[in-house]
């Protein structure tokens, strides 16, 4: 499904990410860990396409298309979902009808015809007992006064509504207690299919408790340093990543 | 030719002056000759170079004559859903016979009305340009609106302008509107022509205890309309006055409205919009004169500039020594689209008494890269995501709008120009 050869980026002329491999097959839940600084959100960010970020060398192929080439509005309508890390309050913009504007274009960029108000509606209901959000959320300006939990509940509820084939989900844990934390994870879980795949780019391995990953990779410096399956991220939480650091930083130094 | 420097240049505009309110007239004169055109460092007119544009884009400088309108030019001018009364102009000149009779409500010429106070609440002395219209203006409308009399539907003040054998059009308007009445007022101006007039406005209104009284204005004219207004009105005890103005076109706008509170527990409101592309210059300086304790004001104006257009935002505060527990709030806000589009904005406070609540801001910014991001990577395209964030961004002045067509007709027009529909 994803494909990404020797990805390098860079913001500012600063080199973040330095060569990342990574091959998703549909049905698989990866999750990107490593210490702060080592380019996780980057690379979510490079592949949603946000335009600070300059590719200067490697491909990602994304369902046989060339993602870099794409806008992120047509990323977005290929399927790729990134829920972020700090999600935007746009005060003045209604939830309902920006999620329905964005849906629409969605569905006729798939070649869908566009829901109207009434199965507009009755699909946000579906999915909101999905993700457990509140109608009064939908009813306030998109992210306007919410508290951190309900914007990263928010984000899922998008996710849910859009129905991508690519969810990248970036520190969506960060900051959630553990009730949050639940119903995130649950409704990420429900949304998982065989046709559907997962990247979890998180600090902490708390979250893989409940989101099970079938792949662990490490980032450090702007590489994928190890790869492991859902143990490594239990060994991460143990020791920390200081002895990976060391293995990293004394082989490059032989 | 003769410029605008050399005063001789009104000389027409005086000697074409009818005979009817001489006394006042010639106070206007007199204050006209007294201050003479805003030079170019009048510090008033500082970023709108009015005198300049004048003296480059009109050629006449006379009256534009009335002329025949028809109604089905009234008819077509009409936004849809309005339901209302309809009174037209033709180059500031009343046609009765194109406007509806409303019950309750006194409607004449002005010359048919030659005791009205004219220039008690815009006065002459305080700005050059009421000063020239008091001196000079044609004939006008007044409106009475009698005490605790509610009219629910809005009346909508249809001008339709055009240079007709001279290029200066100067309407002025009375309202008077009794204790406890309750009125809506549209003011909207068509242009029926592509060339250059300039357009010299003063409206008066005069509300009474208690009364609720709301201004919309529209001002959506030709590229080469220049405009200047001047609307000023008193609050008494318990009223108030809401203005929303809304600036979309024209070459060069100044707005100056005034607000007198002047008694207890009054509020006045300012609230505005300028959506600018092109050259379009638009400047609003408002006003607003807090004279007895416990009133409150609110302003909220924002701006939105595209290309080379230019807007200028001056609110004046003042507070005197008696007005003590004011509320006095003011914001203004602009986003500008392009490195060739300027805006200059000045809050101006002064405050004499010590026990008052009053705020201030201005911001100058950018479209929100971070907004149009998420929106995107949502699957909006790039144009209907800017055009949300914008339409947004002017939505929080649009919803002070409470009479529902004229709300939803400027809502229409300013998706249009954001190039996106939600």
């Amino acid at each position: 499904m994803l494909s990404i050869k020797n990805l390098h980026a860079s913001i500012e002329g600063n080199e973040i990410l330095r060569g990342i491999n990574l091959e998703v097959k549909a049905g698989e839940v990866h999750a990107i860990m490593g210490p702060n600084g080592s380019g996780k959100s980057t690379l979510a960010s490079v592949l949603a396409g946000r335009e600070e970020y300059e590719v200067t060398e490697g491909e990602v192929i994304f369902q046989g298309k060339d993602l870099l080439e794409l806008a992120p509005e047509d990323r977005a309508r290929e399927g790729v979902f990134l829920a972020f890390q700090y999600p935007v309050e746009i005060p003045g913009v209604s939830s309902t009808n920006f999620l329905r504007t964005a849906l629409n274009q969605v569905r006729e960029y798939r070649g869908q015809e566009p829901l109207d108000a009434v199965k507009f509606l009755s699909l946000m209901k579906e999915k909101m007992a999905l993700v457990e959000i509140d109608q009064k959320l939908l009813s306030r300006s998109l992210n306007e006064g919410f508290s951190g939990g309900e914007k990263k509940r928010n984000e899922i509820f998008q996710m849910a509504m859009l129905e991508p084939v690519l969810s990248i989900l970036d520190e969506t844990d960060s900051g959630l207690d553990i009730d949050a934390l639940r119903i995130v994870s649950n409704g990420v879980n429900k949304l998982k299919s065989d046709k559907t795949a997962t990247i979890v780019v998180t600090h902490y391995q708390r979250l893989l408790d409940y989101i099970v990953p079938d792949y662990v990779h490490v980032l450090y410096k702007g590489r994928i340093v190890k790869s492991g399956t859902k143990e490594l991220a239990l060994e991460l939480e143990e020791k920390g990543y200081d002895w990976i650091k060391e293995e990293v930083d004394s082989a490059a130094t032989v | 030719m003769s410029t605008l420097t050399q005063q001789d240049t009104f000389q027409a505009l005086f000697a074409a002056s009818p005979e009817n309110f001489h006394s006042i007239r010639n106070s206007g004169k007199e204050s006209f000759l007294n201050q003479g055109i805003p030079a170019v460092k009048a510090e008033e007119y500082k970023f709108t170079n009015i005198s300049k544009k004048l003296d480059n884009a009109l050629t006449n400088f006379s009256t534009a004559l009335p002329f025949e309108v028809t109604p089905s030019q009234v008819k077509s001018a009409l936004f849809e859903g309005f339901e209302g009364d309809v009174l037209v102009f033709a180059n500031g000149a009343f046609l009765p016979e194109l406007s509806s009779t409303i019950e309750g409500v006194e409607i004449s010429k002005l010359s048919d009305k030659p005791e009205t106070s004219l220039g008690s609440i815009a006065k002459a002395s305080k700005d050059p340009f009421a000063a020239l219209n008091q001196a000079s203006f044609v004939d006008g409308i007044f409106i009475s609106v009698p005490k605790k009399s509610q009219i629910e539907r809005p009346i909508l003040l249809l001008s339709f302008n055009k240079e007709n054998l001279g290029q200066v059009i100067q309407p002025r308007v009375w309202i008077e509107v009794g204790d406890f009445a309750e009125v809506t007022f549209i003011d909207q101006s068509i242009s029926l022509s592509d060339s250059a007039y300039f357009v010299n406005k003063v409206v008066e209104v005069k509300g009474g205890v208690n009364s609720q009284i709301s201004y919309y204005r529209l001002q959506n004219e030709g590229k080469n309309t220049i405009e200047v207004s001047n609307i000023e009105t008193d609050i008494l005890k318990d009223a108030k006055f809401t203005s929303v103005n809304i600036s979309l076109s024209g070459d060069m706008v100044r707005n100056n409205l005034s607000l007198n509170l002047l008694g207890s527990n009054s509020e006045g409101n300012m609230f505005g919009v300028y959506l600018l592309n092109g050259k379009t210059h638009v400047d609003n300086h408002t006003n607003v004169d807090h004279t007895i304790p416990h009133a409150d004001s609110n302003e909220l104006y924002k701006g939105i500039l595209a290309d080379q257009s230019r807007g200028v935002f001056n609110g004046k505060i003042f507070v005197r020594q008696d007005a003590q527990k004011t509320n006095a709030f003011q914001q203004n806000n602009n986003i500008l689209l392009s490195e060739d589009a300027i805006v200059n904005t000045k809050p101006q406070l002064e405050i004499w008494a010590d026990d008052v609540k009053c705020s201030h801001g201005c911001t100058v910014g950018q479209l929100d890269e971070e907004a149009l991001f998420y929106l995107r990577a949502r699957g909006l395209d790039k144009l209907s995501a800017k055009g949300l964030l914008l339409y947004a961004f002017a939505g929080e002045v649009l919803e002070k709008i409470e009479e529902e067509s004229f709300h939803n007709h400027v809502v229409n027009l300013i998706q249009e120009r954001l190039g996106s529909k939600f």
